[in-house]
């Protein structure tokens, strides 16, 4: 039910994002989105892609420091007030965001988000219970070619 | 069990050893002597030494016991810049068979000179320091200290060499070929600067090389300071027993000084290096055991005779007796030297404290820079810390309190407040000698 998400530290100052990216798109690794987070002195790049193992054997090689995280992709109505629902969902039950951010994909009248939470099992429980719906790792990558 | 700690695998210590066990008096008389004859070819041949013996009133007929050493003159490291290339040789070129520099942060490098004594006393140095360090023959040892004007990397070889050990001659950098080499051939022992050390040990788990799996056993490190923190990290991640060596250029090169299995402190050669401490300050001599500025005379020199020089390394001498049974005194591991005292905002920092700071924090020592810099008349210190897989987290908050926790460990050990940053592994340049933590870019 888990992804698997690379972390990387960036210094934050101009070109330091294409290099990371530029050494996985030399292996052929396609990116199925990115997040970036910064502050003014540095920045952590976190990517999803479908041969994690890889990239993160490459980037590693390549020198950078490399976190892997697990994390949790749930389908989230398109529709004002989606979100939202999402996260009384989580609020009710007292688990702690985190981080999230949003998946480039879209599917129909879904979006994909991405939620970073301390502990991710007791989360999945909370959001199945409550009807949402959790894409692993095989049905998101199952939309890309 | 005095036995073991001195002996090796190969049963019985090396003759070359015998030196090291000198009874006190007979030690003292061979100090004695060689500190007349050296003092009395200096006097004779370096117009330098003469003239500052004549400005005290001395001739070499005031050496009439050791203690009388506190009489003469100091050498420091301006009078080899000043009488650059070859101002302090005692011997005319025609006995030198060898030269070395050093590489001098500023302005010219300084030369050595060696006669083929020299050269042989060097070699008996080094092998009696391999020897301290549970080397014998058998043993095949990785010198990646590197060849050329640096005397570390033909000082470790001739003293391997002359220990009878294998040597495998493949000098610094390359460390891909080092990694090789350490795998392919079965080394046993392996000798370069600490720091490059923990790079080969770090580039070594980026390939996939486990080198507490390889038969490497013995590790000899030298010509900077390192903490016993990086000593544990370097046992740990590799397998081996670490030991701390010492010396410089202007002495003879590596072999002034070993540690022996005990490693509590380091054996100083003192049959050919004759230690003193002084208050850097007052320059008055003090006592044993007390903590000062190590100064140096070389009493079997030929070449270049080094009377009384000025190291800067601060550290005291040991002389109560070691276990390993040597009778060698011992001074404690260098940590800090004068010159590599930064002064900032009139508050005094040294390398060693900031590192001890980091350690600290993150258990093992990163990679660090120190970066002094003035703006508008005012001093600014900078301190660049790789990142690490042990403190990298995906969430900015712990990063954040990584950074904060790294910048106040420095401030409570230093007193000062840094501007701490935290920069990409592999982003601060690794040295293949001498790792360089200090960048002082104002322009005083």
């Amino acid at each position: 039910m888990k992804l698997q998400q690379l972390s990387l530290f960036l210094e934050n100052r101009p070109g330091r994002l294409g290099a990371p990216l530029e050494a996985i798109a030399a292996e052929g690794i396609n990116l199925m989105t990115l997040s970036l987070a910064d502050t003014a002195q540095f920045g952590i790049l976190r990517l999803i892609v479908r041969e994690w193992e890889r990239a993160k054997q490459v980037l590693e090689h390549a020198g950078w420091v490399v976190n892997l995280t697990e994390v949790v992709a749930v389908d989230v109505p398109d529709r004002p007030g989606g979100l939202a629902e999402v996260l009384r969902v989580l609020e009710s039950a007292g688990l702690n965001i985190e981080y999230m951010y949003a998946f480039s994909l879209r599917r129909g009248d879904k979006a994909i988000l991405i939620f970073r939470f301390e502990d991710p099992d007791p989360a999945i429980d909370v959001l199945k219970t409550a009807g949402l719906h959790i894409v692993d790792a095989e049905e998101l990558f199952s939309h890309f070619p | 069990m005095q036995t073991e700690l001195w002996n090796d695998a190969a049963g019985g210590f090396h003759p070359v050893s015998a030196p090291d066990f000198l009874p006190e008096a007979r030690l003292q008389e061979v100090q004695l002597r060689r500190l007349r004859a050296v003092v009395g070819r200096a006097y004779a041949h370096v117009p330098l030494f003469r003239q500052r013996m004549e400005g005290l009133g001395l001739t070499p007929e005031a050496i009439g016991g050791l203690a009388d050493i506190a009489k003469l003159p100091f050498t420091v490291k301006t009078d080899l810049r000043d009488t650059y290339p070859f101002g302090l040789f005692a011997s005319p070129m025609g006995d030198v068979v060898r030269l070395h520099a050093s590489s001098g942060t500023t302005g010219k490098p300084i030369v050595v000179a060696y006669t083929r004594e020299d050269v042989d006393v060097w070699a008996e140095v080094m092998a009696r320091t391999f020897a301290a360090c549970g080397l014998h023959r058998g043993d095949i040892l990785q010198n990646a200290f590197g060849y050329g004007l640096f005397t570390g990397g033909l000082g470790a070889h001739y003293g391997a060499e002359a220990l009878g050990a294998t040597v495998i001659p493949v000098s610094g950098g390359n460390t891909e070929r080092q990694i090789m080499v350490l795998k392919d051939f079965g080394v046993s022992a392996l000798c370069c600067t600490p720091s490059y050390f923990v790079h080969l040990i770090e580039r070594a788990r980026e390939v996939g090389v486990d080198l507490r799996e390889l038969p490497l056993r013995v590790g000899v490190f030298g010509a900077e300071p390192w903490s016993d923190a990086m000593r544990a990290h370097i046992e740990a991640e590799a397998g081996v027993k670490a030991y701390d060596i010492y010396g410089l250029s202007e002495i003879i090169g590596p072999g002034v000084a070993s540690e022996c299995a005990v490693q509590e402190g380091l054996h100083v050669f003192e049959d050919h290096f004759y230690p003193e401490i002084i208050d850097p300050e007052t320059c008055q001599p003090l006592p044993d055991g007390a903590e000062g500025e190590l100064v140096l005379t070389t009493l079997s020199k030929k070449a270049m005779p080094m009377i009384r020089y000025r190291t800067r390394d601060i550290t005291r001498i040991i002389s109560e007796p070691c276990a390993c049974g040597r009778s060698l005194r011992r001074i404690r591991r260098i940590g800090r030297r004068s010159d590599d005292m930064i002064i900032i905002r009139g508050v005094n920092v040294f390398p060693s404290q900031i590192e001890a700071a980091l350690l600290e924090v993150e258990g093992t020592l990163p990679h660090y820079q120190i970066i002094l810099t003035r703006e508008r008349g005012l001093d600014q210190i900078a301190v660049e810390v790789e990142v690490t897989a042990e403190v990298f987290s995906d969430k900015i908050r712990a990063l954040e309190a990584v950074r904060a926790r790294l910048a106040q460990a420095i401030e409570h050990i230093c007193g000062i407040r840094v501007d701490l940053r935290l920069v990409e592994p592999r982003t601060i340049a690794r040295s293949e000698g001498k790792a360089r933590r200090v960048i002082d870019q104002r322009n005083i």
